[in-house]
């Protein structure tokens, strides 16, 4: 099991998302969050240009069987991808090992309560 | 109150109509005969009018903003400050456009075969400095309140496209919309040699701007959403409001001002005011209980954007009818309105068009039901007064009149705005690129966040 952590544009949240559920990646978290990453932006405000220190990004948080790694990644890859092959402020993908997983209401453990 | 009835003669008199007691028209009826024209030199002040008119000119105006609330809340986070920016554009651009020309296309003489009104003094507002109209307030009093309608009526369109147009688009939409669509019909409607204004025993009744207002723009927005197209991802995607506390607020605010926009039609301070103001309420009310029962039995749950949305469908079919309704038909055209909107938005996710907001839902339906529905709820003193002019008129015969005025109205609103649509998107691109309706219209086209909490920053 891996726990998948995409940190993405928050204008293609809608188009990741909907590519995962046709990959019938259905389960997913989704966060607000702000970062600083590589990107730079600018706002403006009462006629200035302004650089904010953390621009706002969406968090996708992902658990996955080992098989469906790939097609995760893959998907997030193609998707969150800016139009035009890609910019900075992209985002990025990490995958972690996960130890274990209990669906609550069942107390299932492991690969079946994901 | 006597503006209304020199209106034939002169031309302070184009004012909306006002009911008259049949005695005192009488009277006037009586002096008008006698050769009695007053000179709006020798019109003196009266200052009840003028302070209620200057109040009402400020309550239109203030539905503006309410009005931005409204839509700003019922779009996404990353669209709002877009949204309410559409609202508050046309404060800008339809203001100064209405100083230039617009009074005057509405207000003037006849021109053109009656298409619109002109007078060369009423450029850039330069004649009526020191006009005092029969009413007994000063012109440039009138000039403002009208002027806020002018204001309102495209903001509304800005309903049904929310979330996929360009800022540089919209502007020119709309002030192209206030010029060729706007102005004619307002001219038609309401000014003293406007052909609507004198269609059948007693004219065309629209109070407040049914037609002109609401039907129009609802109409307006059906075909500019259609010729649009839908956002990107509708109907699929969910497209949660970003901040309905904003929305009811908004509401509020709609209601409140919508006092002077129906009671400040009466261009007077008196008995036709509060008759106004009485219907205005009870639609309000009546209508927003209507959507809570129905949606009550049909969802099981009474949502608080079901009341807002009541709320402006009574209002809305009671401002063509607010001067001629009693409180039992304002109170029945706030449940038919509520009952047509609601089938008319339920339909809407069937025939798949994406008029984001409703503003053909709830503008184009309760305009139409307003306008046509009023018919049998005319209070008896107007009637006479269509009697005395004409011998023979009955509720079949106005029905007629005001079927008539609807289809002139949506056909007009319909054509010209597609004629706009065209030529603005071709030229100058009224819909947004995918990415920057992806991005959304805050980012994309003014450079700002509206929620700054929602992410730490």
């Amino acid at each position: 099991m891996k726990i998948i952590t995409a940190i993405i544009q928050e204008d293609l949240l809608d188009q990741v998302r909907e590519a995962l559920i046709e990959a019938e990646i259905t389960r997913i978290t989704v966060t607000r969050v702000s970062g600083h990453g590589q990107q730079i932006d600018e706002e403006i405000y009462r006629g200035k240009k302004v650089i904010p220190n953390l621009l706002p990004k969406i968090r996708l948080d992902i658990a996955v069987n080992d098989a469906f790694v790939d097609i995760t990644v893959n998907t997030i890859i193609k998707t969150a991808k800016s139009p035009g092959g890609g910019k900075v402020g992209d985002g990025k993908i990490f995958i972690t090992p996960l130890e274990e997983c209990i669906r609550i209401r069942t107390e299932e453990h492991g690969g079946q309560a994901i | 109150m006597t503006g209304f009835q020199d209106s034939t003669q002169n031309r302070d008199g184009c004012m909306k109509k006002i009911l008259l007691k049949s005695t005192i028209m009488l009277i006037v009826i009586v002096l008008a005969q006698a050769g009695v024209v007053f000179a709006s030199e020798g019109n003196h002040i009266d200052s009840g009018a003028t302070a209620w008119m200057l109040t009402s000119t400020a309550l239109v105006l203030l539905m503006v903003p309410g009005l931005a609330m409204f839509y700003g809340g019922l779009v996404r986070t990353k669209n709002v400050l877009g949204t309410m920016m559409h609202s508050f554009a046309a404060m800008g651009i339809m203001t100064v456009l209405w100083a230039i020309v617009g009074y005057g296309m509405c207000f003037g003489s006849n021109v053109f075969g009656g298409w619109i009104g002109w007078d060369k003094k009423y450029l850039f507002l330069n004649g009526i400095d020191t006009e005092i109209m029969s009413a007994g307030i000063p012109e440039y009093v009138f000039s403002m309140f009208q002027g806020k309608f002018a204001i309102i009526t495209p903001a509304l369109i800005a309903g049904a496209f929310a979330e996929r147009v360009t800022f540089k688009g919209y502007c020119i939409f709309i002030a192209l919309w206030g010029l060729l669509v706007y102005n004619p019909l307002c001219h038609w409607v309401w000014a003293s040699d406007g052909f609507l204004f004198n269609m059948g025993a007693n004219g065309a009744i629209d109070f407040a701007g049914g037609t002109v207002v609401h039907i129009s723009a609802g109409i307006s927005g059906l075909v500019a959403a259609i010729y649009l197209g839908a956002r990107r991802g509708y109907p699929e995607t969910a497209m949660p409001p970003s901040n309905l506390v904003m929305t009811m607020m908004g509401a509020g605010l709609l209601w409140v001002g919508w006092f002077g926009f129906n009671a400040g039609s009466s261009v007077t301070s008196g008995l036709s005011t509060a008759q106004a103001l009485t219907a205005t309420q009870l639609a309000a009310a009546s209508g927003a209980l209507t959507w809570l029962i129905i949606e009550g039995v049909h969802q099981g749950k009474a949502t608080a954007l079901g009341f807002a949305s009541g709320i402006l469908a009574g209002l809305v079919a009671v401002t063509p009818a607010a001067g001629v309704v009693q409180p039992v038909g304002a109170l029945a055209l706030g449940v038919l309105s509520s009952v047509f909107c609601y089938l008319m938005i339920t339909a809407k996710s069937k025939l798949g068009y994406d008029d984001s907001l409703d503003a053909f839902g709830v503008h184009g339906t309760g305009g139409v039901v307003g306008a046509i529905m009023l018919t049998f709820f005319i209070r008896k003193s107007w009637m006479d007064q269509a009697i005395a002019s004409s011998g023979d008129w009955g509720v079949w015969h106005q029905l007629g009149v005001q079927a008539a005025a609807v289809l002139i109205a949506i056909a007009y609103a319909a054509v010209g705005t597609f004629v706009i649509l065209l030529a603005v998107n071709k030229l100058v691109g009224l819909k947004a690129p995918r990415e920057k309706e992806m991005m959304g219209l805050d980012s994309a086209y003014h450079g700002e966040h509206g929620y700054g909490m929602v992410n730490p920053s």
